[in-house]
C-alpha cells in the first residue's frame, strides 16, 4: 500500500518524533505493513509494561486481570504512538479500530476457550462403546474401589434426534408458511404478526417448557412428544425471521415477470420466489436447527429423562443430551461429571455438524456444486425413465 | 387490498362506469383472485395466525392454571422473599418472587454491562474495520458473522457447565480484587468478610453477558449494515476519517435500532434459566452485594424447584412463569417495535 508524501520535503523522515506530526495524504483505509509491526511492537511493549506492572506492583490477581491491563496499556500507547507519527486525526481513528479490533478478539475468546475445554476434558472419554451404550444397570454414583462400567450416551442421542425431528416437522413448515404470509401475503394484520415473531423470539426457553407442562404433561404423561412440543414453539420464530430476511431480497423483478407469464401467486412463490431464496433458507433453517438441539430449559419438565433406550416419541419418558448434562451436572460427582462433558462434546459436534452443512448448503459457490451435483442425478434418472417410458 | 408497488395476481379488470363517458371520471380496477390462489392466502394467513394463537394459549393456560396460588397469595406473591409452598412447623404456606424478581434484573443489568460495550466494539470491526476476504481469497467478513452465529448456537447447558468449572475459578480472583479495591462502593463491598466469591449475581451476570454477546453482536451489526451508502461516502468524501463516519454517521443513524437491539438483548438475558441455575448458588434473601455468594433468578428458580412443593408449589411456579412471561413480552414487544421502526426508516 503506497501512499504519496504530498507535502513531505525530500529530507524529511516520514517518522520524525518530536517535529511534530507530519501532514500527508492518508486513504481511510490505509494500513500497511508498517502499521502492522508497529502495532504488534506497541502490543509487545504492552505486554512487557503490563508484566512489570503485574509481577511487581500486584495490583490484580489471575490471569483475566492480566489480560485487561495489557489491552489498556496497549491501547494508550497505540495512541500516543500514533499521535507522534501522524497526528492527532489519524491517531484517534487508528484507536477506534484498535478498540473494534480487540472488542472482536475479546468475543472470540469464550468460545475458543470452550472448545478447548469441552476437548480437553472429553475427548478421552470418547469411544465407540460411550456412542453406542446407554446408562441402563450403570450405577449414578461410583463408590471408590468398585469397578464401575462406563455409562454411555447412546439413549440421549436417540432422544434429541427424535424430539428435535419432530419438533422440526411441526415448526419449519409453519415458519416458512408465516414467513411467505409476512413477505408475499401482506395485510392489516402482518405488521403485528411481524411484531410478535420478534417478540416470541426472546420468548425464555423455560416459559416454553413449563406451558407445555401445563397443557400436555399434566392431562396426559411425560414423552419426547411433549419436548418436541416445546422445541417447535421456539423454532418458528427463528426459521421465521430468517426466512423473511431471506425472502425480502428476491428481487420484485422476478415476481412480476412469473405475474406477467400468467402464473398464480401460489406458483409464483412456489416456483420461483421460494426456489431463489433456497440457499438463505436452508441456512436460516439449519441455524434455527443447530439452536434448538441445545435447549434445555423446555425439555427439563417435558420428556422427564430416562437411562434406557425409549424409541417411542410418545409413550413414556424419553433421554436427551442436554438433560443428561443437566442431570449430571446437578450430581456432581465424578463419574457424573464425566459422563456429562462427554455428552456436552457429542451435544457440541451434532450442533457444530448442523451448523456447518447450514453453511455448506447456503454458501453460494459449494451449496451450488451440490445442487448441480443433485440436478445432474435427476436429470439422469429423468433420462433413464424416459428410456424405459419409450420401451 | 394491495400492498402499494406489489404484484396483481388474477384477472383484473376495469370497468368504465356507465355515464356520460368523460374520460377524467377515475377507472374502477377489480382483482379476481383464481381459487387456487384464494387457496394459498389463506394458509398463509393461518400460518400468521397461529403465531398470535400460540403466544395467547401460552398466556392464557400460564394464567389458568397459576390461578389458585395467585389467588392464595393475592399481590404478597410479588413482595414475598421466601418459597415455602407447604406448610411446615404450623407456618402457613407462603411464596412469592421478592428476591427471584429482584435477581433476575440484577442478572439482566450486569449482563447488559459486560455484553454491549463489547458486541458494539465487534459489530463495528465487523461492519467497517474487517476486510471483506483476507489475502483476497479467504472470505473473512462473512467467517465472523458465521463464528457469532456459532457462538450463538452453542448450548446454554453448555455454557453453564464451562462457567461451573472454568470461568468461576477465574472470576474469584476478579471478584476479590473488587471487593477489596472498590468496597466502598456499597454493592461491591462484601459482608461478613466472606472470603468465598462462588455462586454470586455477578457471576451469573458475567456468565449470561457472555450468553448475550453473541446476540447482541449480530443484531447491532445488522443495524449498522443498514446506514445509507450515500450518507456514508458524503462523509468519507468530506475528509472524514473512519472513526469520524462511525461517529457522526453509523452511530446517529442506528441510534435507534441500537436501543432495539440492546433491549432484544434485555429479554433474553431476564429468561435464561439454564445457564443461572447451574452456576448460581439459590438464596432466599435479599443481598445487594452482588460478588458475595447467594444469588436468585425467576428461570433459575422454575429451572431448580419446579416439581417441589406439591400442587400450590406447582402453581406457585407456573405464577413465576407468568409474572417472567409478561415481563419479557413487554420487553420484547417494545424493543420490536423500535427495532421495526429503524428498519422501516431505511426502506
Amino acid at each position: 500500500m503506497t501512499t504519496t508524501s504530498v507535502n513531505s520535503t525530500p529530507g524529511q523522515h516520514r517518522f520524525h518524533l518530536g517535529q511534530g506530526p507530519a501532514h500527508r495524504r492518508m486513504r481511510p483505509r490505509e494500513f500497511g505493513p508498517t502499521d502492522i509491526v508497529l502495532a504488534g511492537l506497541t502490543l509487545l511493549a504492552a505486554i512487557c509494561t503490563a508484566w512489570i506492572v503485574f509481577d511487581q506492583l500486584t495490583l490484580l490477581s489471575g490471569m483475566l486481570g492480566f489480560v485487561v491491563v495489557t489491552a489498556a496499556v496497549f491501547l494508550l500507547y497505540y495512541y500516543v504512538l500514533n499521535r507522534q507519527l501522524l497526528g492527532r486525526r489519524a491517531a484517534s481513528d487508528r484507536l477506534m479500530g484498535a478498540v473494534a479490533t480487540l472488542a472482536m478478539a475479546a468475543i472470540m475468546t469464550p468460545l475458543v476457550l470452550m472448545v478447548g475445554f469441552l476437548f480437553e476434558r472429553g475427548a478421552h472419554l470418547l469411544s465407540w462403546h460411550v456412542l453406542t451404550t446407554t446408562q441402563q444397570g450403570v450405577p449414578l454414583v461410583c463408590v471408590p474401589h468398585q469397578h464401575c462400567a462406563q455409562a454411555g450416551v447412546f439413549h440421549a442421542i436417540v432422544g434429541t434426534a427424535e424430539q428435535v425431528g419432530f419438533a422440526m416437522l411441526l415448526g419449519v413448515p409453519a415458519g416458512i408458511l408465516t414467513a411467505v404470509y409476512l413477505n408475499e401475503v401482506g395485510g392489516r394484520l402482518a405488521h403485528w404478526v411481524r411484531v410478535i415473531v420478534t417478540a416470541m423470539s426472546g420468548l425464555p426457553a423455560i416459559v416454553a417448557g413449563i406451558f407445555i407442562y401445563s397443557i400436555w404433561v399434566l392431562k396426559f404423561h411425560f414423552s419426547g412428544f411433549a419436548g418436541s412440543l416445546a422445541l417447535a414453539i421456539l423454532l418458528l420464530p427463528t426459521v421465521t425471521r430468517g426466512t423473511e430476511e431471506v425472502l425480502k431480497i428476491v428481487p420484485g423483478d422476478l415476481r412480476e415477470a412469473s405475474a406477467a407469464l400468467g402464473a398464480p401467486q401460489w406458483r409464483t412463490v412456489w416456483s420461483v420466489v421460494l426456489p431463489t431464496a433456497r440457499s438463505g433458507i436452508l441456512t436460516a433453517v439449519m441455524l434455527g436447527i443447530a439452536v434448538t438441539i441445545g435447549e434445555t430449559a423446555p425439555l427439563l419438565f417435558t420428556v422427564f429423562g430416562s437411562t434406557t433406550t425409549n424409541w417411542n416419541l410418545f409413550g413414556g419418558p424419553q433421554a436427551s443430551l442436554p438433560f443428561l448434562i443437566w442431570e449430571m451436572v446437578k450430581l456432581a460427582s465424578k463419574s457424573t461429571i464425566d459422563l456429562a462433558y462427554t455428552a456436552a462434546l457429542v451435544l457440541f459436534l451434532l450442533v457444530f455438524v448442523v451448523f456447518l452443512s447450514g453453511r455448506i448448503l447456503g454458501s453460494p459457490w459449494l451449496g451450488s456444486a451440490v445442487r448441480s451435483l443433485a440436478n445432474r442425478r435427476s436429470a439422469r434418472r429423468r433420462v433413464a425413465l424416459e428410456e424405459v417410458a419409450d420401451r | 387490498m394491495e400492498r402499494a408497488g406489489s404484484v396483481a395476481y388474477g384477472t383484473i379488470t376495469s370497468e368504465i362506469r356507465p355515464g356520460d363517458g368523460t374520460p377524467l371520471e377515475p377507472r374502477l380496477v377489480v382483482t379476481r383472485r383464481t381459487r387456487s390462489d384464494l387457496w394459498f392466502r389463506g394458509t398463509a394467513y393461518s400460518a400468521g395466525t397461529v403465531v398470535l394463537l400460540v403466544l395467547g394459549l401460552i398466556g392464557l393456560f400460564l394464567a389458568l392454571q397459576s390461578w389458585p396460588a395467585l389467588h392464595y397469595m393475592g399481590l404478597r406473591f410479588l413482595t414475598t422473599p421466601a418459597w415455602v409452598p407447604q406448610s411446615q412447623h404450623g407456618h402457613p404456606a407462603s411464596f412469592g418472587i421478592g428476591v427471584a424478581g429482584i435477581g433476575t434484573v440484577i442478572v439482566a443489568v450486569i449482563a447488559l454491562v459486560v455484553a454491549v460495550p463489547f458486541s458494539f466494539g465487534a459489530a463495528l470491526f465487523i461492519s467497517e474495520y474487517a476486510p471483506r476476504t483476507l489475502l483476497g481469497v479467504l472470505p473473512f467478513k462473512s467467517a465472523l458473522t458465521s463464528v457469532v452465529d456459532l457462538m450463538a448456537a452453542v448450548p446454554s447447558i453448555i455454557y453453564g457447565l464451562w462457567g461451573l468449572l472454568v470461568l468461576e475459578p477465574h472470576m474469584i480472583g476478579l471478584s476479590r480484587w473488587m471487593s477489596d479495591h472498590l468496597g466502598f462502593i456499597p454493592i461491591l463491598k462484601v459482608p461478613r468478610g466472606d472470603s468465598i466469591y462462588t455462586g454470586s449475581f455477578f457471576i451469573g451476570g458475567v456468565l449470561v453477558g457472555i450468553m448475550l454477546l453473541p446476540i447482541v453482536t449480530s443484531l447491532s451489526r445488522e443495524i449498522f449494515s443498514l446506514t445509507p451508502v450515500a450518507e456514508r461516502e458524503a462523509a468519507l468524501s468530506l475528509g472524514a476519517s473512519r472513526a469520524r463516519v462511525i461517529r457522526d454517521v453509523v452511530l446517529p443513524f442506528g441510534k435507534g435500532g441500537l436501543v432495539g437491539a440492546v433491549m432484544l438483548g434485555l429479554g433474553r438475558a431476564l429468561g435464561e434459566a439454564i445457564a443461572v441455575a447451574t452456576v448460581i448458588s439459590l438464596s432466599f434473601v435479599h443481598n445487594w452485594h452482588i460478588v458475595s455468594p447467594g444469588a436468585n433468578s425467576i428461570p433459575a428458580l422454575i429451572a431448580d424447584l419446579f416439581g417441589s412443593g406439591g400442587k400450590l408449589g406447582r402453581e406457585g411456579m407456573l405464577a413465576a412463569g407468568l409474572v417472567l412471561f409478561v415481563f419479557t413480552l413487554v420487553v420484547n414487544t417494545l424493543a420490536s417495535v423500535v427495532v421495526g421502526r429503524t428498519r422501516a426508516r431505511t426502506r
